[in-house]
C-alpha cells in the first residue's frame, strides 16, 4: 500500500536525504521518498506489516532529525 | 514566522546582547580574565545549548558526522584553544544563519504553494432542496453543486442549468475565458465567472482535473534529476571527506613543521564549519521546484525534475502535424462546383455520405447544416437507394434514379470521369452525377494561429532540427511545412512508422542532445514513450494525455512548446550557478582556512551566507 504522510519541522535537506536512505534501507519498505519542498513522506510497504513498519520509520526518522514528527 | 522561528530569533538576541557585552567588557574594562569568559560560557550556553543537546543524543545514536555534532566540536574546540570568542561567534553566525535559511524556504514554499492555489476550499451541495457548504471530498458524483459567480469550481461535472464563462487560466495559462452552458463541461479548478451555474458531478474530488493536476506537480519533485542524484551523493562522501581532512591537518603539519599544535588544530576546525553540505542540497531541488511550480503556471505540466533537465536539452524536436500543428477539426473550406450550384453539390456529398461515420463525412453534414439550415442526418432519403461505400476510395449510390459517385481521385479515376485535380493541401471529395464531373470540396484543417511564431521561436533558440511527422499525404504534408518553415517532414506515415522515425532520429542525435516528440496524446502514446521526452499538447480535460506524457502541455497552443524549453534551460543555468558557486565559495574557504587566512567565523558566515544565496537565487525559476 502507498501512502503520503506530511511531516512536521523537516528542517534540514540533508537530513531528509539522510532519512530517505535510513527508511529505504529497512527490509520492509518497498519504496519510500522524502520531499524537503513538501514536507511530505511517500512510502510503500505491504498491507500487513504497515503499521509495525511505520513506528520503525518515525523512529530512524527521528534518529537523523530528533524534532522531526510524522502527522498521523 | 513559526514558533520553533520565534523562539531561535528570542535565542540570538539574548545570546547576542550577552555577547557583545562579552566584548566590551574585554575591550574597555580592566576586568580580570574570569569574568569575560564567564560571560562567554553563558552567551555560548543561550545560543548552543540545544545544538550540544542534538548532538550528544545524536551520538548516543550513532550519527557521527550529523552537522550538530560538527559544530559543537568547532565551538568547543574554539573554547579550548582559548579563542572563546570565536567559539561563540561560530554558534552565533550559525544560528543566524539557520534562522535566515528556514525563513526563506518557508518563503519559498509559500510562494510556490501560492502559485499553485488552485485547490476550492468549498462546494455549495444540493442537500434536501437546499444549497449546503461542504468540503469537497463530501461531494459524491450525481450531485449537483452551484458554483457563483467569482468562485472557483470544485469538481468536474456537466452544467445543467445558466450559462457563464469560466477563468481556466489556474490550469492552462490561458487568459481567454471559455463560454460554457447547459450541457458542457466544467472543469474544476477553472473559476466561474459571470453567471451563477449548476453543476451535475462527473468525478469524485479526487479523481477531478484539479486534484490530478496538484499530484501531478507536488510528485514531480520526486523524479529525480541526475543533479538531485549527483548532489546527495556527493553530500553523502563530501563530509567525511572534509572532516578526514581537518583530522589531517591538525596531526600531520604540526609534525613536519614542529610547530605548536594550536595553530593548526584552529585551521582544522575552521574545515569543520564548513564541512555540512546543506547550501548544496537545499537549493538543487528548491530549483527544480520553483521551475515546475512556475511552469505549471504558465499551462505547462512537467511530470518530474529529470524531464525538466532532459527538456533543457533538446536538439531535435519532432512535431506531430494534425492537433499538434493545425486544429484538428475538418472544415470544408472550399467549395468548387463545376456544373451545379454550391448547395447542390453539397446536397450530392451529404447523400452519398449518408450513412458513413467517417470524420470527413461529419464534417461534410456539418457544413450542409450550416449552409441551409437543415439538419443533414434528418434528410428525406427516400429517393437514395444502392448505397455502396468502398473504403478508402468513395461511395457510389442511386440518388432519384440517377448515379451519384462521392470520393477521392482514384475513385474519379476508377469510373473514367474527367475530373479537375485540387492542388491545396487537404483532403478532396470529387463528385459526379451519372458520370458527369459535378465538382469538388475541399475539407482541411487549419494552422494553430500561433503555430508559425512557434516555429520560428524554437530555431532561433538553437534548436538544431525541427522536423513535422503527419499521416496527410506528400504534397499537403510538405504544403503545410512550408508554411510552417519547417524544413523536414515526413509523410504518409502510420502511426507504426512514426516510432521508426523517432528511433531513427534518437540514432542520429548528439551525445548529449534530446529527441522530444509533440503530439496530441491520443493516439501517438508509443511514440510519446518512446522519445527522450514526449510532450502531450491539449492536456485539459484528457486524461489519457496526462498519463502518456511527460510533459502535458494544457492549452493546445504550441507556442507553449519553445517557452517550456526556455523555462526548463533557465531552472538548469540557475541548478548550474548554484552549484558552482556553492561549491566555488566552500573550495575557497577550504584553502583559506588551511593557510590559516580565514577565521572560523567568517567561514561561518561564508557557508550560511552561500546557503540563502543560493535559496534566493534558486527562486528565480519560479518566474
Amino acid at each position: 500500500m502507498k501512502k503520503v504522510f506530511k511531516l512536521e519541522d523537516l528542517d534540514c535537506a540533508n537530513c531528509a536525504a539522510k532519512m530517505e536512505r535510513a527508511i529505504n534501507d529497512m527490509e520492509e519498505v518497498n519504496s519510500a521518498s522524502v520531499n524537503f519542498m513538501t514536507q511530505k513522506l511517500t512510502i510503500d510497504i505491504a498491507d500487513d506489516k504497515f503499521d509495525a513498519t511505520m513506528k520503525k520509520v518515525e523512529k530512524a526518522m527521528q534518529k537523523v532529525e530528533p524534532d522531526c514528527s510524522i502527522v498521523w | 514566522m513559526t514558533k520553533k522561528q520565534k523562539k531561535a530569533l528570542r535565542k540570538i538576541i539574548a545570546g547576542g546582547v550577552v555577547f557583545a557585552a562579552a566584548l566590551l567588557v574585554g575591550h574597555f574594562t580592566e576586568a580580570p580574565w574570569y569574568v569575560n569568559l564567564a560571560l562567554g560560557i553563558i552567551a555560548m550556553c543561550i545560543v548552543g545549548l540545544d545544538i550540544f543537546w542534538k548532538a550528544v543524543k545524536n551520538l548516543g545514536k550513532g550519527q557521527m558526522l550529523d552537522e550538530n555534532f560538527l559544530m559543537t566540536l568547532a565551538a568547543v574546540g574554539a573554547f579550548f584553544i582559548g579563542d572563546y570568542t570565536e567559539g561563540v561567534a561560530v554558534m552565533l553566525f550559525y544560528q543566524i544563519g539557520e534562522l535566515f535559511q528556514s525563513c526563506a524556504v518557508a518563503k519559498s514554499r509559500r510562494s510556490i504553494a501560492e502559485l499553485m492555489d488552485i485547490r476550492p476550499d468549498s462546494a455549495n451541495v444540493l442537500r434536501d432542496g437546499e444549497f449546503v457548504c461542504v468540503d469537497p471530498y463530501e461531494v459524491k458524483v450525481e450531485d449537483v453543486i452551484l458554483v457563483k459567480p467569482g468562485e472557483k469550481i470544485p469538481l468536474d461535472g456537466i452544467v445543467i442549468e445558466g450559462k457563464s464563462s469560466m477563468d481556466t487560466s489556474p490550469l492552462t495559462g490561458e487568459s481567454l475565458p471559455r463560454n460554457i452552458k447547459e450541457g458542457e463541461e466544467a472543469l474544476s479548478g477553472c473559476v466561474n465567472l459571470s453567471g451563477a451555474i449548476q453543476v451535475r458531478v462527473t468525478k469524485e474530488f479526487g479523481e477531478s482535473t484539479v486534484s490530478k493536476i496538484l499530484d501531478l506537480v507536488e510528485n514531480a519533485s520526486e523524479k529525480k534529476s541526475k543533479s538531485e542524484n549527483f548532489i546527495t551523493k556527493f553530500a553523502r562522501y563530501y563530509t567525511p571527506i572534509v572532516v578526514g581532512l581537518a583530522v589531517v591537518l591538525a596531526v600531520i603539519p604540526p609534525l613536519i613543521l614542529q610547530e605548536g599544535i594550536w595553530e593548526w588544530v584552529h585551521r582544522a576546525l575552521i574545515f569543520l564549519v564548513i564541512s555540512c553540505p546543506c547550501a548544496l542540497v537545499i537549493s538543487i531541488p528548491l530549483s527544480f521546484f520553483g521551475g515546475i511550480g512556475g511552469a505549471s503556471s504558465k499551462g505547462v505540466l512537467i511530470k518530474g525534475s529529470n524531464y525538466l533537465e532532459t527538456l533543457a536539452r533538446a536538439e531535435i524536436v519532432v512535431m506531430d502535424k494534425t492537433g499538434t500543428l493545425t486544429k484538428g477539426t475538418f472544415e470544408v473550406t472550399h467549395i468548387f462546383p463545376e456544373k451545379c450550384s454550391r448547395e447542390e453539390l453539397l446536397k450530392l456529398c451529404v447523400y452519398g455520405e449518408y450513412y458513413s461515420q467517417h470524420p470527413i463525412a461529419q464534417s461534410l453534414k456539418k457544413a450542409y447544416g450550416t449552409m441551409t439550415g437543415i439538419d443533414a442526418n434528418g434528410i428525406d432519403t427516400a429517393g437514395l437507394k444502392d448505397v455502396e461505400e468502398i473504403s478508402g476510395h468513395g461511395v457510389r449510390a442511386i440518388l432519384d434514379g440517377a448515379e451519384i459517385l462521392v470520393g477521392n481521385d482514384k475513385w474519379m479515376r476508377q469510373f473514367q470521369i474527367a475530373y479537375v485535380p485540387v492542388k491545396q493541401a487537404g483532403t478532396v471529395v470529387y463528385v459526379a452525377k451519372n458520370k458527369e464531373y459535378m465538382g469538388s470540396i475541399l475539407i482541411s484543417d487549419e494552422l494553430k494561429a500561433d503555430a508559425v511564431q512557434a516555429i520560428a521561436d524554437m530555431k532561433q533558440w538553437g534548436i538544431k532540427r525541427l522536423v513535422m511527422l503527419t499521416g496527410d499525404q506528400k504534397e499537403a504534408g510538405e504544403q503545410i511545412a512550408g508554411k510552417l518553415g519547417i524544413d523536414e517532414v515526413y509523410t504518409q506515415l502510420l502511426p507504426k512508422d512514426k516510432v521508426e522515425q523517432v528511433e531513427r532520429l534518437l540514432n542520429e542525435k548528439s551525445k548529449d542532445g534530446m529527441v522530444v516528440f509533440v503530439g496530441d496524446g491520443i493516439n501517438d502514446a508509443p511514440v510519446l514513450s518512446r522519445a527522450d521526452v514526449g510532450i502531450a499538447m491539449g492536456g485539459l480535460g484528457s486524461d489519457a494525455a496526462i498519463e502518456a506524457a511527460d510533459v502535458v502541455i494544457m492549452h493546445d497552443e504550441p507556442s507553449k512548446i519553445p517557452q517550456a524549453i526556455l523555462i526548463c534551460r533557465k531552472t538548469l543555468s540557475i541548478v548550474r550557478q548554484n552549484i558552482v558557486f556553492a561549491l566555488g565559495v566552500k573550495i575557497v574557504f577550504l584553502i583559506m582556512g588551511a593557510f590559516g587566512v580565514a577565521n572560523m567565523w567568517e567561514a561561518v558566515f561564508a557557508d550560511v551566507g552561500v546557503s540563502v544565496i543560493a535559496i534566493l537565487n534558486a527562486m528565480r525559476a519560479l518566474r
